[in-house]
């Protein structure tokens, strides 16, 4: 029974954690608070509940903004998230398998290169990828976001998934390779059903990093009913006084979709964070 | 036995469709913005004269006014400050929280709290720094109230001496569930009985995280510095939704520089300058991380 027993360390280990706990909760109650209260009663902070009005109107406010509706937002970052996951999914998965079986020259080469990209910052590229889009005409359309996103991708995913796939036995391969099945069936039918964990991983990142992207949607998009969730915010702050109900109203509603990706894909989420920053 | 042929059209299936978009929109325009750095705005080799001026600019490094006036001391400047108290907070904050919270009671559910930070969009997270230090609605400026530090009550992130510190605490918030994920997951791996087996020999709490779990997770503490550096030197969204990198240019960073004098001020030779030098640095912290990895698992 030694767990049950009281002693000092223990209840010094369960302050320090709820006082974390609460630390670290009070900026997003604060957002949550300005968004379901009107700002005369923000005005003497938000942790005064003397006076409570819940209202939702901010909501409403924010989703149909005259200037940046985040709803419209919301829309597009869907349309730009979910190819800008598939697609590099696909791509990056081939690489990973084709760099980790298949035997040629230069393969080592390709491998280090794209271990080298990794470290790369995207201000690196920003200039002359705002040139290549105008001179491929996909400047300003979603396209153009996509695949700068899949390319993106595509350099993390082929090593986390080559990583990846260097786990799973390597029998089941050999084995239908001599019954004579191809190396796309084997890619297919064994291969890809085997990493179907790793995959979710993937894409719940993937997804999330898309999503929350700004740097790339600021050089890519700039039609103001074409801008993605993330470039709105920056828009709803105003220019001289802060409308704190429509910002954090916008905020939470910007945030809910990759918090719901964490909530349901827990497990993969941290998982995929875990083996990709330790390999 | 397939042929030579057909084993290149598997290479070429698999390997091609990524290399082909690496090729054009990471490696082209990676490799165009290294010579832009060498070029004027005429297309002219200036060798290293872009670099000079940019790099003695103050926008980059301040030493008129650093260390003894207010900030703007350069971005340069900013960056390096911003890694100096963020980085050993949160590797230390993320070390003995993830301790903390892996023996109290419900320690899951705070440490998704904490989690948070890493999934809000940073942009957003912008915004949250600007509430926080509002200088009405702002929960900080009520506890400078309630200890009585009234001079620094005030909207931090307006203010050339404090916004750029309003970052960095706000970033230490948004960052540290990373640490504590990484150190979490980290702790699950370290054997019961050494601890056991410390315990037998009279160690007290503090000996056996001094002993056991600071260098059991010397790894993780590798990656962590790695990850946080990288973002550290590539911090954008942050800064741009919530100062802009003002007042005054009093907190700006290398990215935003970067992207002002790309997208504004028009002028892509002295952002490419901005962009190598984040490359350089960049590269050199992935190397290290490489290397120091190979170097665990050997």
């Amino acid at each position: 029974m030694r767990k049950k027993k009281f002693t000092w360390k223990k209840l010094f280990t369960n302050l320090t954690a709820w006082i974390s706990g609460l630390v670290w909760i009070i900026p997003f109650m604060g957002i949550l608070m300005a968004s379901i209260r009107p700002q005369r009663e923000l005005l003497h902070g938000w942790w005064n509940f003397s006076e409570v009005t819940i209202s939702f109107d901010n909501f409403a406010n924010a989703w149909y903004h005259p200037t940046a509706p985040i709803g419209e937002g919301l829309k597009n970052s869907l349309i730009v998230t979910i190819p800008a996951t598939i697609l590099p999914i696909i791509i990056g998965t081939l690489a990973a398998y084709g760099l980790l079986r298949l035997r040629f020259f230069g393969r080592g080469a390709i491998l280090v290169g794209i271990v080298l990209l990794l470290s790369i910052p995207q201000q690196m590229v920003a200039v002359p990828l705002f040139q290549i889009l105008l001179d491929l005409k996909i400047l300003n359309t979603y396209q153009g976001l996509i695949i700068t996103h899949t390319a993106w991708g595509i350099i993390w995913i082929t090593i986390f998934m080559r990583n990846y796939l260097a786990t799973l036995p390597i029998e089941a391969e050999e084995a239908a390779s001599l019954d004579g099945a191809s190396r796309f069936q084997i890619f297919t039918q064994i291969v890809l059903p085997l990493s179907l964990p790793g995959l979710a991983s993937v894409a719940a990142l993937q997804f999330t990093w898309v999503w929350n992207d700004f740097f790339m949607a600021l050089i890519t998009i700039y039609d103001p009913s074409m801008l993605v969730a993330t470039q709105r915010i920056p828009l709803l702050k105003g220019q001289y006084s802060v409308d704190w109900g429509v910002l954090s109203a916008a905020s939470l509603l910007v945030t809910a979709i990759p918090l719901m990706i964490f909530v349901f894909l827990q497990k993969y989420y941290v998982k995929g964070l875990i083996g990709w920053t330790s390999k | 036995m397939k042929n030579r042929f057909q084993r290149w059209i598997e290479v070429l299936v698999f390997i091609l469709p990524a290399l082909i978009l690496l090729t054009i929109f990471v490696i082209i325009p990676a490799v165009r913005t290294l010579s832009l750095s060498f070029l004027d705005a005429e297309g002219n080799f200036v060798g290293l004269e872009n670099f000079a001026e940019v790099l003695l600019s103050n926008d980059i490094v301040n030493l008129s006014r650093f260390p003894t006036k207010s900030p703007p001391w350069g971005a340069l400047l900013h960056n390096v400050i911003w890694i100096m108290i963020h980085l050993p907070t949160v590797v230390i904050l993320g070390m003995v929280l993830a301790v903390i919270l892996r023996d109290a009671w419900g320690g899951p559910v705070i440490k998704a709290i904490i989690f948070l930070g890493m999934i809000t969009p940073m942009v957003v997270g912008g915004g949250i720094v600007v509430f926080i230090f509002d200088e009405h609605s702002g929960i900080v400026n009520a506890l400078l109230r309630f200890v009585g530090l009234e001079e620094w009550v005030r909207t931090w992130t307006v203010y050339p001496d404090t916004s750029l510190l309003a970052l960095i605490i706000g970033s230490i918030i948004l960052w540290t569930g990373f640490s504590v994920i990484l150190y979490s997951s980290g702790l699950s791996t370290i054997p019961q009985e050494w601890y056991e087996a410390a315990e037998v020999d009279g160690a007290n709490s503090l000996q056996k995280f001094l002993h056991i779990t600071v260098p059991s997770l010397k790894p993780v503490t590798i990656t962590v510095v790695a990850m946080t550096l990288l973002w550290e030197l590539k911090v954008f969204d942050l800064v741009y939704a919530a100062t802009g990198g003002g007042p005054g240019g009093s907190s700006n960073v290398l990215a935003l520089i970067m992207y002002s004098l790309a997208f504004r001020a028009l002028d892509p030779n002295k952002s490419a300058v901005i962009a190598t030098l984040m490359t350089v640095l960049t590269l050199a912290i992935g190397l290290w991380l490489a290397r120091s990895t190979n170097r665990i698992q050997e």
